[in-house]
């Protein structure tokens, strides 16, 4: 990896965790891709920026790894998902291609949204990402109302929902959360509490200590979890899944996780100290995970390196792929406005 | 012998579309504040829940930001949503999603999603109901690219739109008017629509072209009427649709009557009338022009309360007549 890793090793209750018994060696295996998948694409549109191969901005979620990959582990293809301006992780968990996100990044036709949306607005509709999102707390309703539709439609698929600590002091957080538990709606929160809306930390944005204890104001359970350990996010995340799909409405979990890099490519840290971010760094997610995958016999090391050779190998074949993109016309500038054949 | 000509209110013309849109379609649902047992705030969508039920009369909590976001959300993920604001006021507070989500986000993913949903918005002052329950906004949202906005003027059109726009793949908001509806009209009992982007000619004329929309329509129509007695003959087009702007309907009258007179209930300041005139100054037409375009809009004021301010505060049928008198006199 190329983050520092210190282990945190001799845990030995970490085995009997339901977790190794929820999903299978080769699930777990495809979550340690998957996350690792993540990271090496941040850090490959980081340096593709920094080599200025792509403009605009985006928004790292370097760090935040479990809780993308164990929020989105047990979810089907048909289930939806929604997502925020830092949801390169949510779009990889739900199953994206890398070198189409990366096309996208680049401004290209081949891109996920044929380069209109950029970092902040990929999609991938096909595998039931509803989307990326620009406005903070913007995709809260918008997961609510899929998971309206899901019901009118009396499937037992779920909605997903990602957001981050900031858009729970949002208005849309409160009608949203509200109206998903008045209806029972087949709906997960996961809120994944970085401890900072940008610069403004949770302590001077928020009134209570937890993202979590807003949930009793919706009579809905509210968990919290240690969003750097993948087995605890994603068991709390199949337990609020199964209740969403047995009819008993949403569960709001909060993720207590951490943002290495800055807020974008603007920040210059100046809200929060080295030590803290170093002491985060320590509790790296993929770290982790290697760990307990190789300590539990589930994956040899052989098999993790291989895993990373294979996501370095995936990284840097897409990031040819996306500067080999076309790009769109401007003779086509506003294409997709309006539903072609319609008069518009 | 011809059938028996049918009258319905254009609030009842509405819930008829309404009740053909759920009956043909099981997508279709509604939601919005006191649209289930109250019956909505102006009775249009009346007893509808008895019919369908509370599951596609869905009555929402005073949640206009959540409510429009659940309609983005619920029209991505294949329903078909009619969301009413008890007032078009209230839509501002709704603002981001559907400036933000709704309009934006077809082309935001590269055309790999459509956004079919629609807002019903009863906007309009002459109620008494001030500077917060009046307001024509419906320039803010034509404003918005990757919406369709449209202004019905009489019930025939407020059910045909209304079908138009729930077929539609895209969002469209509906402005209805508070003082259209009770009023009765020609409603066909079958399912029709009113295309979306076409003007009508309400009123053929020759020497000036009136373009109106929503209730401006009926006071453009009873000016042109005195008018005509006094050898004006005005030309009123009815917009219909503010998005997409039926272009040549426009330009073709103002070329034949070769004058302009813009009559609508909106702020005047930046208003849908600026546009239009813009469009004949910037087109063929221009040449064709006799005298300068006369734009009659609301005044740049909030609504007020008291009733003389508040029929100040728009166009009125006696000022549409002498303006529109004084644009013509001596120049025919």
């Amino acid at each position: 990896m190329a983050e520092p890793v210190a282990m945190m090793k001799g845990d030995a209750a970490s085995n009997q965790r339901p977790f190794y018994a929820q999903f299978t060696p080769e699930q777990l295996k495809e979550a340690l891709r998957r996350m690792c998948l993540i990271r090496r694409f941040e850090e490959g549109a980081e340096e593709a920026y920094m080599r200025g191969l792509i403009h605009g901005t985006m928004h790292l979620s370097i760090g935040q790894e479990a809780s993308a990959v164990g929020s989105t582990m047990a979810l089907r293809k048909t289930d939806y998902i929604t997502s925020t301006h830092r949801g390169h992780g949510h779009c990889i968990g739900k199953g994206a291609d890398p070198k189409l996100m990366f096309a996208e990044f680049f401004g290209k036709e081949e891109g996920y949204c044929r380069g209109r949306g950029g970092s902040m607005h990929i999609a991938d509709v096909e595998s039931g990402n509803l989307g990326a999102n620009g406005i903070v707390a913007g995709g809260i309703p918008i997961a609510v109302g899929a998971a309206l539709a899901i019901k009118k439609q009396k499937r037992d698929d779920v909605a997903l929902c990602f957001f981050g600590d900031g858009a729970t002091n949002e208005g849309a957080f409160h009608e949203a959360l509200n109206m998903a538990s008045i209806w029972k709606l087949p709906v997960i929160f996961v809120c994944e509490n970085n401890k900072y809306g940008m610069s403004v930390s949770t302590e001077r944005s928020m009134a209570v200590a937890n993202v979590a204890d807003r949930a009793s104001a919706y009579n809905m359970p509210g968990v919290i979890v240690d969003g750097n350990r993948i087995e605890e996010v994603a068991e709390a995340v199949l337990t609020a899944i199964a209740r969403a799909r047995e009819g008993q409405g949403p569960t709001l979990v909060e993720c207590k996780t951490y943002r290495t890099r800055g807020h974008s490519r603007s920040d210059r840290n100046r809200y929060r100290t080295k030590e803290e971010i170093e002491e985060w760094k320590l509790r790296d997610p993929i770290g982790h995970f290697e760990t307990e995958l190789v300590a539990n016999g589930i994956a040899t090391a052989d098999e993790v390196a291989a895993i990373f050779a294979a996501s370095d190998a995936e990284i840097a074949a897409g990031l040819i792929f996306a500067q080999n993109g076309t790009d769109p016309s401007p003779n086509e500038v506003t294409r997709d406005v309006y539903t072609p054949g319609i008069p518009a | 012998m011809n059938a028996p000509i049918r009258e319905l209110t254009y609030a009842q013309a509405i819930q008829e579309a309404l009740a053909t849109a759920m009956e043909a379609d099981e997508r279709v649902f509604i939601m919005g504040e006191d649209i289930g047992v109250y019956g909505g705030a102006f009775q249009v969508t009346g007893d509808l829940v008895h019919r369908f039920g509370e599951d596609r009369v869905m009555d929402t909590p005073i949640s206009e930001l959540g409510a429009a976001g659940i309609a983005v959300g619920a029209a991505l993920a294949g329903s078909r949503p009619i969301l009413e604001f008890q007032f078009s006021d209230f839509a501002t507070l709704a603002m981001e999603q559907i400036v933000n989500q709704a309009a934006k986000m077809r082309f935001m993913l590269g055309g790999k999603v459509s956004v079919p949903l629609v807002m019903r918005l009863p906007s309009g002052s002459g109620t008494g109901a001030a500077a917060q329950h009046s307001q024509s906004l419906e320039a803010w949202l034509a404003h918005v690219p990757g919406l369709k906005v449209v202004q019905p003027s009489t019930p025939h059109d407020a059910k045909g739109l209304l079908l138009a726009a729930i077929d539609d793949p895209d969002p469209v908001m509906v402005f209805e008017h508070k003082l259209l509806y009770k009023m009765k009209g020609e409603v066909p009992e079958k399912a029709y629509r009113i295309p979306i982007g076409k003007a009508v000619v309400r009123r053929e004329g020759r020497h000036v072209t009136i373009v109106a929309t929503s209730i401006m329509v009926h006071r453009a129509l009873e000016a042109a009427e005195v008018l005509a007695g006094e050898g004006i003959e005005a030309e009123v087009i009815d917009l219909r649709t503010l998005r997409p702007l039926d272009t040549a309907t426009i330009i073709e009258s103002v070329k034949k009557t070769t004058r302009l007179a813009c009559v609508y209930e909106g702020v005047k300041t930046l208003g849908i009338g600026a546009e239009i005139s813009a469009l004949i100054a910037e087109s063929e037409a221009f040449d064709y022009l006799d005298a300068p375009i006369l734009r009659l809009g609301g005044v740049d004021s909030p609504i007020p309360y008291n009733p003389t301010l508040e029929k100040a505060a728009v166009p009125q049928t006696p000022g549409i007549i002498e303006q529109v008198r004084n644009l013509v006199k001596g120049r025919i």
